[in-house]
């Protein structure tokens, strides 16, 4: 009886603390979303309200109207992540494919090499990224943010693996003998048995691309080509120190998306989260 | 052997399939590198400057020049710090939620759930992340100072981001809440991916829940213990955005990590490009380091040994056709 109870209270114990836990990651945004709905005078009287207010469209037109285009920011954002995930799965599936299914020479120390240069993040050396971009004259070309996804090692490795027992050479040698092409082979009978590592990729690639700060901000000059992030970093900008409910309607138009199809795929990226953890 | 054989004609292949990743790695990532590096040795600074010029009294000027600026060792010490402070409760945090989420004497009720949220810090732009806490921490009337006041744990809005250690642990605190629920899920597929019958064996052997955590849960995740450790502490040594939208890595260089340092001395003020460099090439050196380390520690151990016995029975077939011959 007394070690029934004592589990009992050991289970409250630990709801609590994770209840707890989520309004601490629920605040923030909470706060958020419900301040972008506030006038600045309702915020400069008590910051922290659950109701929301109706200036949602009072604080959206003068976010607007100080040349902080929102529709902009996440067209270019959009069209980054959407061609980088797009080039960062097919190529890296792609690598995966020559790594596991060809037998060469130099494979084994090519992929020591895709190893090796896993874990060195790119914006280390973004000075010499940025002077051979600037004497190309393609600063403000998205191309520059889009391209580099093409070398991926993390994705590569993680298709490799996925590859590996998933795909067996009998069904490629199969292909061959019916006369597939090596290409034909690796888009239509390839890409199709890899579907569920693509998915996993593809999401992570596409929020990793999302929320890319430090390559747009040293490579983009021109407000056109602003992405989602550096329209955010302009909110920190003096045009609006004393604007607080349009700060706050600004940084939720960058989450809320965000948020939203988080919500929706959580069991995919959760599981996807996971999955990287165990290749490791 | 007759793998091999039949895949002879077909070896071209694997390089034409690695080839676009090969060349994409070569423009844009090696003579990045290679150019940062040699940026480092030259006296190259300035707006729109390209030209450049080895240094020719001492090319190792910058770096020995970044070495000693109590400013770089100043943003090398509060990267670290920011770091090991937020690793070790993020860690923590983790393995304690870990031992709960994967306890086999009870369930937690809405785990799923608890899981999606603590992870949902993660996910959202840093960016975003940084600029919604500083306006948080607003002073006199941002939401926290809100709430302490109105609860009256504050008589007087306080302003915590012109604080040189209040503002440096509000960083900590952003990063820890941001990962403590990616280590965590990372955590807990580590421990569902042991094997039921070691824990089975210890239940057996009478252990209780701490015995069986800390003598059969942490030993068979140490590798991923260490593959945490490794990335979180990469992650952490280029540590950007959320000290730089924060507050700029003020007050007093209290927030300035590495990588705000770097972005500061090249892309504002005096653009010095070649002492950028050298700071970067430093903390290239660093992570290439810790790479390696992860690397030995991460290969395919099977494998490894695998070729290592094809290797011995290659060169003892050959030994003995040499025999035979002779």
């Amino acid at each position: 009886m007394t070690n029934k109870n004592k589990s009992t209270l050991k289970k409250v114990f630990i709801i609590i603390i994770c209840i707890l836990l989520s309004i601490l990651s629920l605040f923030p945004f909470v706060v958020m979303l419900v301040n972008s709905t506030r006038s600045t005078t309702q915020i400069q009287q008590h910051a922290v309200s659950i109701i929301p207010s109706s200036f949602f469209f009072n604080n959206l037109k003068i976010l607007v109207g100080k040349s902080f285009n929102p529709a902009v920011g996440f067209g270019n954002s959009l069209t980054i992540s959407i061609c980088a995930t797009a080039l960062t799965v097919y190529f890296s599936t792609m690598t995966a494919y020559g790594l596991v299914i060809y037998d060469w020479k130099l494979r084994d120390a090519f992929f020591s090499m895709i190893m090796m240069i896993m874990m060195i993040p790119g914006q280390i050396v973004m000075i010499g990224f940025y002077q051979m971009v600037y004497k190309l004259h393609m600063t403000n070309h998205l191309l520059m943010l889009i391209l580099p996804a093409i070398a991926a090692p993390t994705t590569v490795f993680f298709m490799r693996q996925y590859m590996k027992p998933a795909l067996s050479p009998e069904i490629v040698q199969a292909a061959r003998i019916d006369g597939a092409g090596e290409f034909y082979t690796f888009n239509r009978i390839v890409l199709p048995i890899m579907k569920p590592a693509v998915a996993t990729q593809a999401i992570f690639s596409f929020v990793t691309s999302w929320n890319n700060l430090f390559t747009p901000l040293v490579l983009l000059t021109d407000q056109k080509k602003y992405t989602l992030p550096i329209m955010v970093s302009l909110l920190k900008g003096d045009i609006y120190k004393t604007e607080y409910g349009c700060v706050y309607l600004g940084l939720s138009l960058t989450a809320l998306p965000l948020i939203v199809v988080y919500l929706v795929l959580s069991k995919y990226i959760i599981a996807g989260v996971a999955l990287g953890g165990v290749k490791g | 052997m007759s793998k091999k054989k039949r895949s002879t004609g077909y070896a071209k292949w694997g390089y034409i399939f690695c080839l676009p990743f090969f060349i994409t790695f070569l423009i844009f990532s090696l003579y990045p590198t290679l150019y940062t590096m040699l940026v480092g040795f030259t006296d190259l600074h300035g707006i729109g400057k390209t030209a450049i010029h080895i240094l020719k009294d001492d090319p190792f000027a910058n770096y020995k020049a970044t070495l000693t600026s109590p400013t770089f060792q100043k943003a090398l010490g509060n990267t670290l710090k920011i770091w090991i402070c937020n690793f070790i409760p993020q860690l923590g945090l983790a393995l304690l939620l870990t031992a709960w989420f994967t306890d086999r004497r009870f369930k937690v009720e809405g785990e799923g759930i608890f899981k999606v949220l603590f992870y949902m810090p993660n996910i959202i732009t840093a960016a975003t992340v940084a600029i919604l806490f500083n306006a948080l921490f607003g002073y006199p009337m941002g939401p926290v100072n809100d709430i302490l006041t109105r609860f009256h744990i504050f008589s007087e809005p306080y302003n915590f981001l012109v604080k040189k250690t209040v503002a440096q642990n509000i960083v900590i605190f952003i990063q820890t809440w941001m990962w403590y629920g990616y280590t965590m899920i990372i955590l807990v597929s580590g421990v569902l991916g042991i094997n039921p019958e070691i824990f089975e064996a210890a239940e057996v052997d009478g252990a209780n829940a701490w015995q069986t955590f800390w003598l059969v849960t942490i030993p068979n995740i140490k590798t991923i213990l260490l593959f945490t450790l490794v990335t979180s502490l990469i992650g952490g040594l280029n540590m950007f955005d959320i000290p730089w939208l924060f507050l700029y890595g003020g007050p007093d260089n209290s927030t300035l990590t590495t990588s705000v340092f770097i972005y500061k001395q090249a892309f504002s003020g005096g653009y010095l490009y070649n002492k950028a460099s050298a700071a970067s090439m430093i903390m290239f050196v660093i992570i290439v380091i810790i790479s390696l380390y992860l690397f030995f520690m991460m290969r395919d151990k099977d494998e490894a040994a695998l070729k290592k016995i094809r290797k011995q029975q290659e060169k003892e077939m050959r030994r003995k056709m040499k025999e035979a011959r002779s």
